[in-house]
């Protein structure tokens, strides 16, 4: 239906429309959106468990953790609340490495993020392998700001980016595909930009 | 995916019906859909504008009617000059149009009145729309639970729904306005001119007989990232804020 008087010239110039995924809009600035206010986690304080259900596989510090490959990428983030941002520059250890590090092959085909506020999210396991995400540590070649999920978030670009857990914790393998914490508050199960898959039963 | 959920809150349109302008730079469009739906205190809807050449533009407003409201769906719109949306509702949009919305939107930023209190509510410019839905929906429902409400603004001419809030205040009925402007003096005895602080949110609180049970911020990022550690360092439990920003 088109919108009487509405006009694309209204649209924010971009270099590459193809990369703008459908409903969304360039951003230069980087927004900040949570559920809660920021939690400051202390490097010293900061751990990442790898779970199988209850049972915690490993666990490792800050200092094991960084000892972990680092590696780079730089990828477009689409948010559900409309805006999508070019070129945004990470570095930190690829849940490949992680699970390498540990020996364990995917038990299960699911996975739950959670982060040190409670937050959780589910991914599935071929969303977060074969290079696809990883858990970043560095912004820019900084340490990432508490307002954008430092020390550690969950950064899997190719989908919306609720599901790139901010003050992540831990990444605990599921049985089923279990809804996270906004997946039960009306947004969709997997998060396809490129499908628009914002909301509850989005196709 | 492990099920077919069904399609939450699919698009549909809804007309204009009344335009109302609240403060220079908000006003107030009221939308009656085509399909009503219930929503709860704190929820958005989705609006998307679709052009000629099929370019949409999409953007999320929060409601700013109570529940309890028959009819027309309120929503606050803050034009922002550089925007692609706000500029068409404020400079082209008019009684009569046609809009695509979807809703309501979103399940953690909501207060539905049996959920209780106390309430701390803090609103930044027009983050306070949310809080509004929640105010007027006590107001609705005739509840007793304890609520303050502290909005800041820069101006007293920018404080939106003044009228609608400082009656509300009038009425002693356990609802309380804190005004605080941050460019102009202040109007009312016991409001602030300054930015919000602990010891603000210390004595908001204090008005209320007993600590919150939830506190509900929302406005930019630099005002909610500051109220929110405000709350916590007045002893509110950082696992009670539910937080609602703009992004920006």
């Amino acid at each position: 239906m088109v919108t009487r008087g509405f006009s694309s010239g209204r649209r924010p110039p971009t270099d590459d429309d193809a990369r703008i995924p459908p409903g969304q809009y360039l951003e230069q600035g980087f927004p900040v959106l949570s559920a809660g206010p920021t939690p400051r986690v202390r490097t010293e304080d900061w751990s990442f468990t790898l779970k199988h259900g209850p049972r915690p596989i490993k666990k490792w510090n800050w200092a094991e953790f960084n000892a972990l490959p680092l590696t780079k990428m730089t990828r477009d983030i689409h948010c559900v609340t409309a805006w999508t941002k070019f070129d945004t520059p990470w570095q930190g250890v690829l849940v490949d490495d992680i699970l390498a590090d540990a020996g364990l092959e995917p038990p299960t085909g699911f996975t739950l993020a959670h982060a040190f506020d409670g937050y959780t999210t589910n991914v599935p396991v071929k969303d977060l392998t074969g290079g696809k995400a990883m858990v970043a540590l560095l912004y820019e070649g900084e340490p990432i700001a508490p307002d954008h999920g430092g020390p550690a978030r969950l950064l899997v670009p190719h989908l919306y980016f609720w599901k790139s857990a901010k003050w992540l914790n831990g990444l605990q393998f599921t049985t089923r595909d279990e809804p996270g914490f906004w997946e039960l508050r009306g947004y969709h199960i997997y998060g396809d930009p490129w499908r628009e898959q914002r909301y509850t039963g989005d196709p | 995916m492990s099920a077919v959920a069904a399609v939450q809150s699919p698009w549909q349109t809804a007309g204009i019906v009344r335009i109302e302008k609240r403060t220079p730079r908000v006003t107030s469009f009221f939308f009656r859909p085509s399909r009503p739906f219930a929503y709860r205190a704190g929820q958005h809807v989705d609006v998307r504008l679709t052009a000629p050449d099929g370019y949409q533009a999409r953007r999320s407003y929060s409601i700013a009617s109570a529940p309890e409201t028959v009819g027309a769906i309120e929503l606050a719109i803050e034009k922002l000059d550089d925007g692609e949306v706000s500029p068409f509702f404020h400079e082209v949009a008019a009684i009569g149009d046609e809009i695509e919305l979807r809703g309501p939107l979103g399940g953690h930023f909501v207060w539905p009145e049996d959920v209780g209190g106390p309430l701390v509510l803090v609103g930044g410019g027009s983050g306070v729309v949310p809080l509004m839905s929640m105010a007027r929906h006590r107001a609705a429902r005739n509840s007793t639970v304890p609520v303050v409400l502290v909005f800041s603004a820069r101006i007293w001419d920018e404080v939106i729904f003044r009228d609608e809030l400082i009656a509300l205040d009038d009425r002693r009925d356990g609802f309380d306005l804190v005004l605080t402007l941050t460019r102009e003096a202040a109007r009312r005895p016991a409001d602030y001119v300054r930015r919000v602080d602990v010891a603000m949110m210390a004595q908001a609180m204090a008005r209320l007989p007993e600590p919150p049970g939830l506190a509900f911020v929302c406005g930019s990022n630099a005002f909610v990232s500051v109220a929110a550690q405000a709350l916590i360092d007045a002893g509110v439990a950082a696992g009670n804020i539910r937080t609602e920003r703009y992004g920006v």
